[in-house]
């Protein structure tokens, strides 16, 4: 092989990647954390919500489910707009993040729910607890705990996902690695460190999510 | 100019399918094989094959499926040949798959109770015989239906492949919104077509757990 591998680039277009890396986790930051609500209002309503709005989110989970994000996106960023429902790329990509993500944490979080003893609802009405208030006091938490390694690796797929939003020209990190290999003319060595940074990134995350949970949940559960 | 009817659009994007359909299965046979021979190397008694096996594993799943792509593509240009993008596609889906699989597949080994090994071990069994006869059955009957629900990731991610420029159903869908200026139409068709293609995988892979979960509860 003639081929020699090539670096001396990086310094130049350090700014470039960097600029990137902040899109990206803006991306997942904004999509984990109004996902996973959207995820838990979803959960709440097919598990315990009424029985109409049970069905209507059920089809948007199936509906998600089952087709690519990419054409998701490519809905929400090209054809929403003929519908009157215009907004630039990063709010397009927000968006497709959240409502993926949201389908997703949704069936997860629902498990958890569901693996609720039936005691706890009981014991939340023998307190004259409302049925929601049962559920934002009593069953929420222990639920979340019990499924957040699952929600976790779902975070991470949804972040290394997030690499399609380019496809819309959102500025993330795969964007900037389209946009300096097609001045350096370096596209393997571009994409190599690129996806070095997203198995960091994955890696940090998993670690954040990780450290996030043992704060929210102090205790471990009771078996 | 031409006009397009919707049965042009359809007709065009259902032809796309086949690359889709065609795709998948490539990616999902390959993956299975290369996925199977991980999956020994990870469970297997070699030190170095856990180590490479773990790795694997670890790079792939930690990695967006697109770089994987675009490093097939401009990786195997460096070797000097013209990629064809569906050599490059193929290649790629078929490594991602064997990482996700193997994964899988290692969960569903190691769920077999420990009893089973002692219980085999103290029947005279070797390695070999174990796996063989008591622990691959059972574990086998278990990896059913995640399987089957990981085909449905394997489909969507063949959607991706688009990118480097391979034609298939979302190549044919932004294609077909060029020629039509019809967003709105041609890519709610596509999620559509998607959706017949995932859901029947998906919904047949929560009936057949359920099933398995039936069975078990009777043991």
């Amino acid at each position: 092989m003639t081929y020699q591998f090539n670096f001396g680039w990086l310094a130049e277009y350090l700014p470039v990647l960097l600029g990137g890396i902040r899109v990206t986790v803006q991306l997942i930051v904004v999509g984990a954390v109004f996902g996973v609500a959207l995820g838990i209002f979803c959960a709440w309503a097919r598990a315990l919500g009424p029985k109409w709005l049970g069905a209507i989110v059920g089809a948007y989970v199936e509906m998600i489910r089952n087709t690519p994000f990419l054409i998701q996106l490519f809905f929400i960023f090209f054809g929403l707009p003929s519908l009157g429902v215009q907004m630039d790329e990063l709010t397009a990509a927000n968006l497709a993040m959240i409502i993926n993500l949201g389908a997703y944490s949704c069936e997860i979080i629902r498990a958890g729910i569901q693996a609720t003893a039936k005691g706890q609802f009981e014991a939340g009405a023998s307190l004259a607890m409302s049925p929601f208030q049962t559920f934002r006091h009593v069953v929420l938490l222990p639920a979340l705990q019990r499924i957040w390694p699952a929600l976790s690796s779902q975070i991470v797929i949804v972040m290394l996902g997030s690499s399609v939003v380019s496809q819309i020209a959102a500025e993330d990190l795969t964007f900037a690695a389209n946009f300096i290999q097609s001045r350096n003319f370096r596209a393997f060595e571009t994409y190599i460190v690129s996806t070095l940074i997203y198995l960091a990134l994955s890696i940090l995350l998993r670690q954040v999510l990780a450290w996030t949970g043992r704060m929210i949940f102090p205790r471990r559960l009771a078996r | 100019m031409t006009e397009f009817s919707l049965w042009d659009i359809l007709r065009n994007l259902l032809l796309a399918t086949r690359w889709t359909i065609v795709l998948s299965l490539v990616s999902f046979v390959g993956g299975s094989m290369v996925g199977l021979v991980l999956l020994f190397l990870r469970i297997g008694k070699g030190r170095a094959g856990q180590i490479f096996a773990k790795g694997y594993i670890e790079l792939f799943q930690g990695t967006p499926l697109l770089m994987q792509l675009f490093l097939a593509f401009f990786g195997l240009g460096l070797l000097g040949i013209d990629v064809p993008a569906w050599l490059a596609a193929g290649l790629a889906l078929i490594f991602w798959t064997a990482a996700f699989l193997a994964e899988i597949w290692r969960g569903c080994v190691e769920s077999i109770a420990r009893g089973q090994w002692e219980a085999s071990a103290s029947l005279g069994m070797g390695y070999l015989q174990q796996m063989r006869y008591v622990v691959l059955p059972q574990a086998f009957k278990i990896a059913i239906p995640p399987t089957v629900g990981f085909s449905v990731q394997v489909v969507k991610g063949t959607a991706l492949t688009s990118i480097i420029g391979f034609v298939e159903l979302s190549k044919a869908g932004t294609v077909m919104t060029n020629a039509t200026f019809q967003p709105f139409l041609v890519y709610g068709l596509v999620a559509l077509i998607y959706f017949a293609l995932c859901w029947p995988l998906s919904k047949s892979s929560q009936l057949l757990e359920r099933k398995l979960n039936v069975a078990h509860r009777n043991h």
